[in-house]
């Protein structure tokens, strides 16, 4: 019954208005996707040729590049720490943020509560670069403050940047402290869209605060939460490359069975000479496995509670 | 607790039950207190490492307060003036250009998926929403930006590759969406305006708080980038300030290895503060940062709560 309208001058205008952004992802996002057959390629140079050349004249090998990778022995290290990290940042990104969020919005005080919104929030901004000297000023051997107060009560110093038992708990840590602020904010957003009468007709009834936050404010946060949950679900074989490679000085061989993950290893592979088309294979992996799992996780979602579905 | 009298005073239960008790609201203030701590005192040490004298960090290391104090890493920027003033420079082309293409590309886009009668709308919105899923990855992008768009040494390739964004797209749309109304668009095309002049005179002006929210992440996102630089630029006049932080980081011996002045290079390591120097850099790269907080604080909160809006 719908009838196909003619093309209008608003269609032209609409179209001309849409094209340098067009333009845009055809460059940066789309004509990647295509270069991702460098995978499946032996990528070679040809002197004097551009890229599309060399593509197209580079044989085909197949899934020898995946081949590679997936003998490499230290693939299972890479996986396991990006997974592995990965999973330990979702649930604290979900719990802590969640736990900060209701505390402030309990706060009497509504001038306090800002305050430390916006200095939680701060560290936000800052690039790993940076919070790596943050870090190097409390951690290095010689100079570092907590080495100073371990050698004030007479201890030994310890050697943080070459000791790799230390480290989960370090890149753990730096990533809350980064990161929590901008969270609690985002839930915080979401409680105080929640209707306020809710509440009243809870205290009416009787309930405690603990009970309002139980029955009320968490059940209200699901949807929010759920969200940011398929959001991150979808980077899972994806790592914040500068929290790895910077906070341990550019990963040190003694750290290397802690902090590389598949980002760190590709980005070491493009400044070294492993053959291009095996790191592309760890790409195209990447790529799909997290397309995967983020329309299953989001068919579970739907499954489950259709409206907070993503797609 | 006041269920027994619910009906006696229950405006006055309500009041009182729906705060916390005065010792929980101090337990949560000196909590969140601690945390704003934790969050400041990295920022507060580098400082005053930065105003360390050499010999006080040789005797004493890194100290919260220096036993004594010395302004010999800002002079040595001072005299670097000439390299710092450059990353700078860069740094702010970046920012600005960065920003501003930024919004311009979000935006229209934005805009023109906004219009439900547009005929290519549904062809748009895959086109933007695909890659939110599904990319091509560090290595094909890499190839794609350094072989085919030749944008190595450039300063676009600090630009373009992060300018446009689908999340922003997003955002952008679903804010025309919500708030401009539709028979507002459809009354000025009756009157014979184009798209463009639409878009230019009515949408943009009426969009300030997500254009505002959008071009600070951006410009942050802009002022932080390292990761591009570390990738592509060899060349040193494209340095923007994080990426010669970086580098600095790299080899404490970058600015030693590329004196301005005329100094020998033996008489220039030892005349340098290292350790200050690189703090004091640090500093350099944070304050804008901070300085500029302040005054934006409130459009990020506001430009979460836009984001959380699904559409």
């Amino acid at each position: 019954m719908k009838t196909k309208k003619r093309w209008k001058k608003d269609d032209t205008e609409l179209t001309l208005l849409a094209l340098p952004s067009v333009v845009w992802f055809v460059l940066f996002l789309y004509l990647p996707m295509i270069g991702l057959l460098i995978a499946f390629k032996g990528y070679r140079v040809f002197a004097g040729h551009g890229f599309v050349y060399n593509l197209i004249h580079s044989d085909w090998v197949g899934l020898k590049n995946f081949e590679f990778l997936f003998k490499s022995n230290n693939i299972t290290i890479f996986l396991r720490n990006t997974l592995g990290y990965n999973a330990i940042f979702i649930i604290l990104g979900m719990v802590i943020p969640i736990a900060f969020a209701i505390m402030l919005s309990m706060l009497r005080n509504r001038f306090a509560s800002k305050l430390y919104q916006t200095i939680m929030f701060f560290p936000h901004f800052l690039s790993w670069v940076v919070v790596a000297y943050f870090l190097f000023a409390f951690l290095s051997t010689e100079k570092g403050i907590l080495n100073n107060i371990i050698a004030a009560f007479g201890g030994e110093r310890v050697q943080w940047y070459s000791q790799a038992k230390y480290w989960p708990f370090i890149l753990v840590f730096m990533q809350v402290w980064k990161t929590v602020g901008y969270s609690t904010v985002i839930y915080l957003a979401s409680i105080t869209a929640i209707d306020g009468s809710l509440y009243e007709a809870a205290v009416i009834d009787g309930a405690t605060k603990w009970q309002q936050t139980k029955y009320i404010t968490i059940p209200s946060l699901t949807s929010i939460a759920i969200i940011m949950f398929l959001l991150n679900v979808g980077r899972m074989f994806y790592s914040d490359f500068g929290l790895f490679y910077q906070l341990t000085q550019r990963i040190p061989g003694s750290l290397y069975n802690v902090a590389s993950t598949l980002d760190t290893y590709v980005y070491a592979a493009l400044q070294g000479n492993t053959p291009v088309g095996m790191t592309a294979a760890a790409t195209f992996f990447q790529s799909v496995a997290c397309a995967v799992t983020i329309l299953i996780a989001n068919g579970i979602v739907r499954k489950i509670d259709p409206e907070s579905a993503l797609i | 607790m006041a269920r027994g009298k619910k009906d006696m005073d229950e405006n006055d239960s309500g009041l009182r039950l729906d705060r916390i008790k005065p010792a929980t609201n101090v337990f949560f203030n000196a909590w969140f207190a601690l945390l704003s701590f934790i969050i400041i005192v990295p920022f507060i040490f580098v400082i005053m490492i930065s105003i360390s004298s050499t010999k006080s960090i040789a005797e004493h290391g890194y100290q919260l307060w220096p036993s004594e104090f010395s302004l010999a890493a800002y002079a040595y920027l001072w005299g670097e003036r000439v390299t710092i003033l450059r990353s700078l420079g860069v740094s702010v082309i970046v920012v600005v250009l960065g920003t501003v293409l930024a919004l311009l590309l979000n935006s229209s886009l934005g805009y023109v998926l906004s219009r439900k009668s547009y005929k290519l709308r549904g062809f748009l919105v895959w086109l933007a929403f695909i890659p939110m899923i599904f990319n091509g990855g560090m290595v094909a992008s890499y190839v794609v930006n350094a072989n085919l768009l030749h944008l190595r040494n450039t300063i676009w390739i600090l630009i373009l590759p992060i300018c446009a964004s689908p999340f922003n797209i997003i955002i952008c749309r679903t804010f025309f969406q919500h708030t401009i109304p539709d028979s507002v668009v459809e009354s000025a095309v009756i009157d014979g305006s184009s798209q463009l002049r639409i878009y230019a005179q009515m949408i943009l002006p009426l969009s300030k708080p997500v254009l505002a929210t959008i071009a600070l992440f951006t410009a942050f996102g802009y002022w932080n980038d390292w990761f591009f630089a570390s990738l592509y630029i060899a060349d040193k006049n494209l340095l923007t300030l994080q990426a010669l932080l970086n580098n600095i980081q790299r080899s404490i011996d970058f600015i030693v290895n590329n004196p301005t002045l005329g100094v020998s290079l033996m008489a220039y390591k030892a005349s340098m503060p290292s350790e200050a120097v690189r703090m004091a850099i640090t500093i350099i790269v944070i304050v804008p940062i901070a300085m500029a907080y302040p005054f934006f604080q409130r459009y990020f909160i506001s430009g979460l709560t836009i984001g959380s809006v699904k559409g």
